[in-house]
C-alpha cells in the first residue's frame, strides 16, 4: 500500500505534497502518507479502517467522532491528520481487551445506554477520560463530561446510568 | 467535508512562524485550537494557501500571575486549562465564571483564549471578558512586540487589528489596584451553543467604593460591546440598588441586539439588563456578608 490518501475518494494530483505521519493508534504505531487537508476522523475511518469513529455532523457539534488525543477527548473531525503526527490516539476499538469488554462498554450493555448506537463510541471515550480524571463522579459531573456529545435516541438517562455503573465497577476492580 | 488544498507548515519557533506569515503575504492563516478555523475550512468559508500550525511552538501553553498581580495567558493555553485553573478560581472571578461556559468540554480541550480573541466572533465569550477587564493582546511581528488593548483589537465581526505578519502571543489582564469582584453570565439554548446574550462585569473596589468598572456584552451587536457608560455609572461610590439599576439600564441601552432564531431584540435587551443587575447584586450581597 502506498499513500493512504489513495484509498480515499479523491486522488491527490501528482504535484500535491503529502506528509508522512506516524501516529500511535490504540497502542500500535501506524504510519501514513497524507495530504495536509485530510481530517483525523477520515484517516481513522477510511485510511486505517477504524470505522468505530463515527462522523455525525461534520460541524464539531455532535461529538460522535470523539477520540482520545494524548488521553484527552477531542473531536477528530476538527483536527487535521498531520497534527496527530507523533501523538497517541485512542479510538473505541482500543477500549476492549483481548477477550473482555471494557467496564464502560459493559455498563452501556447492562444499563441499555444505547439505542441506535451512533453516538456511543464518542460517549464512551468522553466517559473514559472523565473516569481517569475523576474515578468517583457525581451524576452532574457525568452530565458535564458528556455535554459535548449529542444523542438523539435515548435521552441521556441511561447513558448517565451506564457511566455511573462503569465507575462503580472500575472502583471495585481497583480496590480488589 | 474536506477543506480545499493548502500548504501546511508546523514551525518550531515564533520567529519561524512570522517568517512564514511574511512568505504567505496575506494568504496564510495561523492554526491554533482549530475549533473555529477547521469548521470554516471545511465549509470553505476560509481557503488559505498556507496553513501555519502553531501548536508546536514551545512555551506558549501557560497562564500565570506576575508578582504584581498581572495575569498572562499564552497563545496555546486552552479553554480547559482556564476552566481548571486555581489561579483564576482564587483571583479572577469574571474569567473563572466564563471558562466553563465557552463551547463544550471537548471543544474546550483544544480551543484557546487567544484564538478566540483573534477570531473576533461577536458571540465569542472571551472578548467580552477581556474587554471588561481592560486587557490587551501582545502581538509579535518582524519588528518586535506591541500591545493592543482588546477594545481596539476587535475591529469588527471576525476582524482583528493584527497585521498579516503578526501573531498574537499572549493576552494580558492588568494587575488590579483594588479588591476584585465580578462575574460572567450567559444565556444559551443548550450546552455548546453560542450566547443568546452574555454579560461580563469586572469591578475593583477600595473599601466599599468602586474604583474601576468594566461591563462588556456578548452576542448583542456586530462585535463585542464595551458598555463604557454603564461601567462609569458604578465608579466613585459603593454599589447600591440605585447604581446597579442605573448601570443595568445603560448596558441594556448600549446593546444592539437583532431578532433572530435565538430570540427577539427586546428579549435580548432584557437579558442584558437582568444579567448586569444579577451579577452586581450578587457581588453586593456577598460583600455585605463578608463585611
Ligand atoms: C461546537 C462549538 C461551540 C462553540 N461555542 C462557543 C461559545 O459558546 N463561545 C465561544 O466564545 N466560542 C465558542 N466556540 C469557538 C471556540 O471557543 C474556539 O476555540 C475559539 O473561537 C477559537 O480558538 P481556537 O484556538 O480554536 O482558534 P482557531 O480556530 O485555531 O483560530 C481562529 C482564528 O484565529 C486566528 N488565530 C488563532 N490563534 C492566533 C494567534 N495566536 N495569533 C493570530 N491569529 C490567531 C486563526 O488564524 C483563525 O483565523 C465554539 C466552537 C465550536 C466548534
Amino acid at each position: 500500500m502506498s499513500g493512504l490518501f489513495e484509498e480515499i475518494h479523491e486522488q491527490p494530483a501528482a504535484d500535491v505534497p503529502t506528509r508522512r505521519v506516524s501516529i500511535t493508534v490504540n497502542g500500535d504505531k501506524r504510519v501514513a502518507q497524507v495530504e495536509p487537508r485530510l481530517l483525523l476522523a477520515h484517516l481513522l475511518r477510511q485510511g486505517l479502517k477504524l470505522t468505530g469513529t463515527h462522523t455525525g455532523c461534520d460541524t464539531t457539534n455532535c461529538g460522535a467522532c470523539t477520540v482520545l488525543f494524548d488521553g484527552k477527548p477531542i473531536k477528530s473531525c476538527t483536527m487535521l491528520a498531520v497534527q496527530a503526527d507523533g501523538h497517541e490516539v485512542t479510538t473505541v476499538e482500543g477500549l476492549a481487551g483481548a477477550s473482555e469488554l471494557h467496564p464502560i462498554q459493559e455498563g452501556f450493555k447492562d444499563e441499555h445506554g444505547l439505542q441506535c448506537g451512533f453516538c456511543t463510541p464518542g460517549m464512551m471515550l468522553a466517559a473514559k477520560a472523565l473516569l481517569e480524571e475523576n474515578p468517583d463522579p457525581t451524576e452532574d459531573e457525568v452530565r458535564w463530561a458528556l455535554s459535548g456529545n449529542l444523542c438523539r435516541c435515548t435521552g441521556y438517562q441511561n447513558i448517565v446510568k451506564s457511566v455511573m455503573w462503569a465507575a462503580k465497577k472500575m472502583q471495585a476492580q481497583s480496590a480488589s | 467535508m474536506y477543506p480545499s488544498r493548502f500548504r501546511y507548515e508546523a514551525p518550531r519557533s515564533i520567529e519561524e512562524a512570522i517568517a512564514l506569515l511574511q512568505q504567505g503575504g496575506g494568504e496564510a492563516k495561523l492554526l491554533a485550537g482549530g475549533q473555529s478555523l477547521v469548521p470554516l475550512l471545511k465549509l470553505r468559508f476560509a481557503s488559505p494557501e498556507l496553513l501555519i500550525d502553531i501548536n508546536n511552538l514551545p512555551g506558549l501553553d501557560y497562564h500565570k500571575v506576575d508578582p504584581d498581580g498581572t495575569i498572562r495567558i499564552g497563545a496555546l493555553c486552552r479553554h480547559a486549562d482556564l476552566e481548571r485553573s486555581a489561579i483564576l478560581a482564587s483571583r479572577q472571578p469574571t474569567m473563572a465564571a466564563a471558562a466553563p461556559l465557552v463551547a463544550d468540554p471537548i471543544v474546550r480541550n483544544r480551543g484557546t483564549l487567544v484564538g478566540s480573541l483573534c477570531h473576533a466572533d461577536p458571540q465569542g465569550d472571551w472578548a467580552s471578558v477581556v474587554t471588561a477587564l481592560g486587557g490587551h493582546v501582545v502581538a509579535q511581528g518582524p519588528n518586535g512586540r506591541r500591545k493592543i488593548p482588546v477594545s481596539q483589537f476587535v475591529t469588527g465581526p471576525f476582524q482583528n487589528a493584527l497585521a498579516y505578519d503578526e501573531i498574537a502571543v499572549e493576552a494580558v489582564i492588568p494587575a488590579p489596584k483594588g479588591t476584585v469582584a465580578g462575574g460572567y453570565l450567559k444565556l444559551e439554548r443548550r450546552v455548546g451553543d453560542f450566547a443568546t446574550a452574555g454579560v461580563a462585569v469586572a469591578i475593583e473596589r477600595s473599601g466599599a467604593v468602586v474604583t474601576r468598572a468594566g461591563i462588556a456584552l456578548t452576542g448583542v451587536g456586530s462585535a463585542t460591546i464595551d458598555a463604557t457608560e454603564a461601567a462609569k455609572a458604578l465608579v466613585g461610590s459603593p454599589l447600591s440598588a440605585e447604581t446597579i439599576a442605573q448601570a443595568a439600564e445603560l448596558a441594556a441601552g448600549a446593546a444592539q441586539p437583532r431578532t433572530d432564531h435565538r430570540g427577539s431584540a427586546a428579549y435580548k435587551r432584557q437579558i442584558v439588563r437582568t444579567f448586569v443587575e444579577r451579577i452586581l447584586t450578587r457581588v453586593e450581597q456577598s460583600s455585605e456578608k463578608a463585611g
